[in-house]
């Protein structure tokens, strides 16, 4: 007993740092853990609309997603202003939505199939046209949860 | 040989300051590349795809509310004008049918919900109008659930949701759209 505290008389009173790296490291995890790399860049304008009756879409890798809008400035002089659909990071043809899905699908294991949803990022802007096309293939394409991207509104 | 002696008795432990800079460094790098993406939305279920033509039922008209949104984003509900701001209410009036009117729907269970858009109508009140009516169902769950079992729907078992979930299905069909004011 006497050594002891008579080694801490002697040394200065430092506070040790040796612990400032695991509560960074916790940190560092925190946010490797909770947030995304988005994986694909956006090349349409992408605003969604506000809603009330929302559902958060729980597991990412269970998501696939399909971004609908108009082309943004830099893609107009070659895509137009009509608005389009994007999969992953190029534009599409609605006629390639099912090998897209097809993709994303072999991606996930088999039991978890059947919880595969599709998230339609649409732009508010964008005439139903299009968006019936997408629907219309999701169908086809035996795609039936679907989940229209809305930002929160205040009740 | 002071120095020596001092570096014998460092020797036995790494220096762990610069860890927290390194660290610190790959969480710089982390909150800088990515993005916390909320990603919520409304939840739909299409209908099954089917090359046939839907066998065409025969809807009383009391039981039908018909939601129609045209090119101009003007809504017509059951043949009558109207606004997306009092569409939760009369929708829920509709369901319930609290008044026992001869023109709305004779109970929960055998109301339909019918919209139809134009290709032309904006996505923007398509999804407002969409949101409306499931918020109509939604509350009208909710309650439910608060007079039978006095807590909300969400907090409910899942066979008690189950049981409300029958007893108020949510009929929302939808249409092959118009196509008269389609953009190009």
């Amino acid at each position: 007993m006497g050594k002891f505290t008579k080694k801490r008389g002697k040394s200065t009173p430092a506070i040790s740092t040796a612990s400032l790296p695991d509560i960074i490291f916790m940190l560092l995890f925190f946010f490797m853990v909770v947030t995304v790399l988005r994986d694909s860049e956006l090349k349409v304008n992408n605003n969604v609309p506000q809603a009330t009756e929302l559902t958060k879409l729980e597991k990412k890798s269970l998501v696939n997603y399909l971004y609908i809008g108009r082309p943004l400035k830099q893609y107009q002089a070659t895509y137009g202003t009509k608005p389009r659909l994007q999969l992953g990071d190029k534009f599409s043809d609605v006629t390639e939505i099912p090998l897209f899905l097809e993709k994303h699908r072999s991606s996930v294991p088999e039991n978890q199939r059947p919880g595969i949803n599709s998230s339609l990022r649409v732009d508010g802007k964008v005439t139903m046209g299009i968006v019936t096309d997408v629907k219309t293939e999701l169908r086809k394409a035996g795609q039936l949860k679907v989940n229209y991207s809305a930002k929160p509104r205040a009740k | 040989m002071a120095k020596k002696s001092a570096r014998d008795r460092m020797s036995n432990e790494v220096n762990a300051g610069s860890m927290a800079d390194i660290a610190f460094l790959l969480l710089i790098f982390f909150l800088v590349t990515t993005t916390i993406d909320v990603d919520k939305g409304v939840l739909v279920k299409l209908p099954p795809w089917s090359e046939e033509p839907p066998e065409v039922e025969k809807m009383k008209t009391r039981n039908v509310y018909s939601v129609l949104v045209n090119a101009q984003n003007q809504l017509l509900v059951r043949g009558e004008p109207a606004s997306v701001n009092n569409l939760r209410d009369n929708a829920k009036e509709f369901i319930m049918n609290p008044r026992k009117r001869e023109d709305m729907a004779e109970k929960p269970t055998k109301a339909i919900i019918s919209i139809k858009n134009d290709r032309g109508t904006s996505y923007e009140t398509y999804l407002e109008v969409y949101n409306e009516l499931k918020a109509a169902y939604n509350e009208l769950r909710n309650e439910e659930a608060q007079r039978k079992y006095g807590k909300e729907f969400e907090y409910l078992t899942r066979e008690q949701q189950r049981e409300i979930r029958s007893r108020i299905p949510l009929v929302i069909s939808e249409a092959e759209p118009t196509n008269f004011g389609e953009e190009n």
